[in-house]
């Protein structure tokens, strides 16, 4: 079910990323995004893994990986030196969201962010029916695994946007393996939101 | 399962830059003939676009990998180098030279300076990391290479790395800096500058005139003494020695109570018989005056095609990752492709050395990718 929903994710943002654009993909994780960026779009793609076992992953597949933790920013990037900076299921991770988002925007023209949606209706059960922190599929992990630091809805990151004046250019909901349309703040199980300043 | 390696190797000679052609060194005296001392493993192939030039570190030498004729010991990093080795040599030509200022065959201070016939002492001039790599590159074109593969070094060997960017990028298609530093950190001159008083400070180096006379090997013993602290780390030394005794009690004598204290004794004393005190000096003063920082590893303006890989060590605290990150800074500020990886070690600087396991996973699946056009392979047919 994971690994469906995930490649459907890779899918919607492979159709964003336009051929052979500059791409950064922070939180990269084994690279396997970054390859289909490279392969499928010819894209100048590198991506910032902090997990060590990942990094070998990334250089296995061929594709360059900075060893390093994006709290700490971005600062040797230039302003507007990617045509993309993705932000893939790695928002949620990281301690400083403000910061990291900003950085993002001052280095990317566009940046794709996508999350798990806190407020899925499965999850919504869990918390009301069961009393409990909600395990979905897109948030595989009890609440003492989870390397989330943050929880999010649809609607939360609709409302962030709004407050820090981001301009919202397209947003995609995501269901097990198909793109969902109606009511997605209670159907999809992921976001991608393809953000500017 | 041990790979195989590559066997009984020699080591050659090549020399150049015979008077009046000497080589201007970059304080801008002149140096010549100049003798370089090098191994190669591995077959060079039609189009001469496999070469790697592997870059050896303070004390290295040209004898990388195999093994000298009657040795027990490989080279030194033969773990890397060889069939199916990080540096594979069923698909590359790989070449290692000595430095010049070194003692292990290439021209340093012990050569015989040809205006005396004795050994040039302190009258050899002082060289530089940009020296080491412009007599290298004489050695390449002797070879008939114009283009090399890759080339890979740590710590010293690094800087080599890092000098081949910034001056012969159009030559390399990808370099691979280990645990090194785009310019040595007031720590790292600190340490170097205790290294050459305790060898100038031993009344035997007379200046540097011990040729044929009593050799300052207790100078040279503590210099490297302080040198085998700053590869290791709290935590290698720890698991290595811990507070263990050489004897069941203390001596209450200022003998060697400690076994930290003997491999300490023992790596002073190995090393003055390998290694020349001015040679010593004259290469920690070239590591010294290596300052590639900022704008200067790539000219502002220049685009180079180099793909990078970086590699620290979480331990290192001679050569820190921070360094190497400054590194990498430097190549993302120009858009240049480059893989950055701190292996998790407790061995310290040292550890370039010893994680052959991870580093060999890092440096194979690197040069997959690489390919290297070597457009102008008719340069040296007249």
């Amino acid at each position: 079910m994971k690994s469906d929903s995930m490649r459907l994710d890779h899918k919607v943002i492979l159709d964003i990323v336009e051929p052979g654009s500059r791409v950064l993909d922070l939180g990269c994780g084994d690279g396997s995004l970054l390859q289909l960026l490279v392969t499928e779009k010819n894209a100048r793609a590198q991506g910032i893994e902090f997990a060590d076992s990942q990094i070998y992953k990334c250089v296995a597949r061929g594709v360059s990986v900075f060893h390093g933790d994006i709290d700490t920013g971005l600062s040797e990037y230039p302003d507007q030196s990617f045509d993309y900076i993705i932000l893939n299921q790695s928002l949620q991770e990281v301690v400083k969201v403000d910061f990291v988002l900003n950085e993002a925007l001052r280095v990317g023209q566009k940046v794709v962010v996508g999350f798990s949606n806190f407020a899925y209706y499965k999850a919504r059960m869990d918390i009301f029916f069961k009393g409990k922190a909600p395990v979905t599929e897109s948030l595989p992990n009890q609440w003492y695994a989870t390397p989330n630091l943050h929880f999010l809805s649809i609607r939360d990151f609709e409302d962030y946007c709004a407050h820090k004046n981001v301009r919202i250019l397209a947003k995609y909901y995501l269901g097990d393996d198909t793109i969902i349309h109606f009511l997605p703040n209670l159907r999809a199980l992921n976001a991608i939101f393809v953000i500017s300043k | 399962m041990k790979k195989k390696g590559i066997g009984i190797v020699e080591t050659c000679y090549f020399s150049f830059a015979q008077p009046p052609d000497e080589l201007v060194l970059e304080s801008g005296q002149k140096l010549g003939p100049i003798t370089l001392a090098y191994e190669t493993y591995g077959t060079l192939d039609k189009n001469r676009t496999n070469a790697i030039l592997v870059l050896h570190a303070f004390s290295g030498d040209a004898h990388a990998a195999g093994y000298h004729k009657g040795d027990e010991k490989p080279g030194w990093w033969d773990d890397m180098i060889g069939p199916e080795k990080a540096l594979d040599t069923d698909k590359f030509f790989v070449i290692c030279s000595n430095v010049i200022g070194g003692c292990k065959g290439s021209t340093g201070p012990s050569s015989a300076n040809p205006e005396t016939g004795e050994p040039y002492a302190l009258d050899f001039p002082v060289i530089t990391i940009a020296d080491m790599v412009n007599a290298q590159t004489h050695l390449i074109d002797y070879l008939g290479i114009n283009k090399l593969f890759c080339v890979i070094g740590g710590s010293m060997g690094g800087m080599q790395v890092l000098q081949w960017v910034a001056v012969y990028p159009d030559r390399i298609c990808s370099a691979i800096p280990i645990a090194t530093a785009l310019k040595h950190s007031p720590q790292q001159i600190a340490f170097n500058e205790v290294g050459r008083q305790a060898v100038m400070a031993d009344p035997a180096w007379n200046h540097g005139h011990y040729y044929g006379k009593s050799r300052p090997e207790r100078g040279l013993a503590i210099a490297r003494m302080i040198g085998h602290i700053t590869f290791m780390s709290d935590k290698s030394m720890e698991e290595k020695f811990s507070r263990k005794l050489k004897d069941k009690d203390y001596s209450y004598r200022f003998q060697t109570d400690f076994e930290v204290e003997g491999y300490l004794k023992y790596k002073g004393d190995s090393f003055v018989r390998r290694f020349d005190a001015n040679s010593y000096l004259y290469i920690t003063k070239a590591i010294d005056y290596f300052d590639l920082s900022g704008p200067k590893l790539i000219p502002t303006g220049k685009n180079i095609e180099v793909r990078f890989l970086v590699i620290a060590f979480q331990s290192d605290w001679l050569y820190p990752p921070y360094q190497s990150q400054e590194i990498v800074r430097q190549l993302k500020m120009r858009h240049i492709d480059a893989t950055y990886m701190e292996i998790q070690s407790t061995y310290g600087h040292d550890a370039f050395l010893l994680e052959v396991q991870q580093e060999t996973m890092l440096i194979r699946h690197f040069l997959n990718r690489i390919s290297c056009e070597n457009e102008t392979t008719d340069l040296y047919e007249i």
